[in-house]
């Protein structure tokens, strides 16, 4: 089972053989509402932890999604392009942003695991 | 006997169906009856003709007033009902700037007219600019930019060109999260990284967070006072020294400037450059009845690089400065064509002048006296996120709706079936399912009253668990729930006959 972690800033990285799948969480998907536009970082773009990631468009909002640890971008998903309604209908599975080469395995460290994050939701 | 759901005719009484112009009539039908083009015409087109029909609709007059007249009848403006939009100041549009600025003198005048038949027009745009100065306490103003928005870009211009002449170029500009949203755009748009500064728990700016983010590398803070959560920055004259102390320039987004004309001048406060919306504080028309018209404010230290053209008093009557090197300074160039908002200048001039500087103040004093009267009317039924009075508008959260299943947009839509114009939702980000609320000086205590007894209605169903209610709002509008997901992932931004398959 790959490891999973969660950030304040409500993105979840799943880390498998040092990438990191990159995508934001069901909670944070249900607080923007129906999802219709992407913008994803390139690939082989390096990206400092906490740096501004891709941007994510809803109906109701326009925001920012953050690296939630340093690496270079491998691979994005293309298919949020033309069915942005990924992210809504499976968050933490199909509608996954992008992978990052990890940089350094600490900066996962301070991030939190599922229970801790669900426990983070209930106090928002 | 109930009321038909359905009609045959799809009409709802006297609100009629009205498919678009181009479903209705048959083509060649006209309201015209033009002689036949003569066949010599043609010819000296050099090959040019059309070739087929163009596929205008074809609709006697009649029909034709009364499609334009029933999609007027549809609209919903400042003219027919309370449109409490936060942040965009819907106020009443006095019918005497309609009327001045329709006088032949000022309307019928050509942009490139000599500047000696013009006199007066050039004196109206510098009396206009005079007055500005006045109410803002600042040296200069430019007054072309077409509205808000571009107001800020070239505000932001003027301070990097007075950076970059100083040999201190910067990368930075701090914009608070209570800050309006076009801020972060044109800050960007004009080449800086934009770096956002948290609200405290009172809803402004966190001085702490704000010194620490100053810095040498900061070109300016891009703050809105009173804020968009209808709060006055009460810490504005220490953040001026804080952000001069850093050598960076202090923006004021002017867009809430209603709360506080006549009383304070921005100058005063230590800000270098601030935009003012004529079509929100000084009453021109707002959105669909525009164009809006945002001049920028200058301090002494921004003058130099204001835009091209501007009105000067030369020694034969008022002149033009078009060129560099006419007037002095380094001017950014044009920003826009001509003079700017010409027809507005004349709307906010006459505006200033009937109100004067008793009845300006008053704007304020009421403008904030309304939006506290909402506030008074409706906390115990609403959830204000912050303490004490508020500004010219006043913000409400989604915690009154927690656990009832209903949402802010909802609740919207809801209360457009009570016949308003729903408030600014989701805006600032700053509270959850915000409900951001401006009533303007310009509406009565009446209206004032129905709103509230409404609202407070409407929380008291959600209350009590009416969700579907909430859910199937609006009812009674020519059209129910829209699709805003599909209209944003598929748009179709315009009209095509029945078949047509080409692809722009």
């Amino acid at each position: 089972m790959p490891k999973v972690k969660y950030s304040q800033k409500h993105e979840w990285i799943s880390v498998e053989d040092g990438v990191g799948t990159i995508g934001i969480t069901d909670y944070a998907q249900g607080q923007l509402g129906d999802v219709v536009f992407v913008e994803l970082p390139e690939v082989g773009q390096r990206l400092d932890k906490g740096a501004e990631a891709a941007v994510i468009e809803s109906v109701k909002a326009a925001s920012e999604v953050y690296a939630p640890a340093s690496g270079q971008v491998t691979e994005v998903n293309e298919s949020l392009a033309d069915d942005p309604a990924q992210v809504n209908a499976d968050a933490l599975g199909e509608g996954w942003f992008f992978k990052i080469a990890l940089a350094d395995p600490a900066d996962l460290d301070d991030l939190m695991d599922a229970h801790a994050y669900a426990e983070y939701v209930k106090g928002l | 006997m109930a009321a038909p759901e359905t009609t045959f005719t799809g009409n709802r009484g006297l609100q009629l169906e009205e498919p678009l112009i181009f479903d209705q009539g048959r083509p060649g039908r006209s309201g015209v009856d033009l002689p036949a083009a003569a066949a010599a015409a043609g010819d000296r087109l050099g090959g040019l003709e059309r070739q087929g029909a163009i596929g205008l609709p074809g609709l006697s007059e009649p029909q034709t007033v009364r499609h334009y007249l029933r999609l007027g009848q549809k609209n919903y403006g400042i003219d027919s009902g309370f449109f409490p939009l936060g942040s965009c100041t819907m106020k009443h549009n006095p019918r005497q700037g309609e009327k001045l600025a329709r006088l032949s003198g000022l309307a019928s005048l050509h942009p490139l007219q000599p500047q000696s038949t013009v006199q007066g027009a050039l004196e109206l745009i510098d009396s206009c600019a005079h007055w500005l100065k006045v109410l803002t306490g600042m040296p200069a103003i430019v007054m072309s930019p077409a509205a808000g928005a571009q107001g800020e870009l070239v505000g932001l211009m003027a301070i990097r060109s007075a950076l970059e002449a100083r040999g201190d170029a910067r990368r930075r500009v701090l914009v608070p999260e209570s800050a309006h949203g076009t801020n972060p755009a044109s800050a960007r748009a004009c080449g800086y990284a934009v770096e956002s500064v948290a609200a405290n728990g009172r809803g402004r700016i966190d001085m702490d967070v704000l010194k620490e983010k100053l810095g040498s590398d900061v070109a300016a803070i891009m703050l809105t006072n009173p804020n968009t959560c209808g709060l006055f920055e009460t810490d504005i004259i220490d953040i001026a020294q804080a952000v001069h102390d850093a050598g960076a320039f202090f923006y004021c987004d002017g867009a809430n400037f209603n709360a506080i004309v006549g009383r304070v001048r921005p100058g005063d406060l230590g800000i270098d450059c601030m935009h003012l919306n004529l079509h929100k504080t000084f009453s021109t028309p707002h959105g669909g009845g525009g164009p809006g018209s945002g001049p920028v404010a200058l301090a002494e230290s921004l003058a130099p690089f204001a835009p091209l053209p501007y009105v000067a008093h030369g020694a034969d009557g008022f002149l033009l400065v078009e060129h560099e090197g006419q007037g002095g300074g380094k001017p950014l160039g044009r920003v826009k064509g001509f003079h700017g908002q010409f027809g507005m200048f004349a709307r906010a001039l006459a505006y200033m002048m009937s109100m004067g500087s008793d009845g300006l103040r008053q704007v304020a004093e009421d403008a904030v006296l309304n939006a506290n009267y909402l506030l008074a009317g409706l906390k115990d039924s609403l959830s204000p996120p912050f303490e004490g009075p508020c500004m010219h508008e006043v913000l409400f959260d989604d915690r009154f709706l927690a656990g009832t299943g209903v949402t802010t947009l909802d609740f919207a839509k809801a209360m457009i079936d009570e016949g308003f114009h729903p408030m600014t939702i989701y805006f600032p980000l700053v509270v959850h399912g915000a409900m951001l609320m401006e009533p303007t000086e310009t509406e009565s205590k009446e209206t004032l009253d129905q709103f509230i007894d409404a609202l407070k209605g409407l929380a008291e169903r959600a209350r009590k668990g009416d969700v579907a209610y909430f859910q199937g709002a609006p009812r009674l509008t020519p059209r129910r729930r829209l699709d805003e997901t599909l209209a944003a992932r598929q748009p179709v931004l315009r009209w095509r006959p029945a078949g047509d398959k080409t692809v722009e």
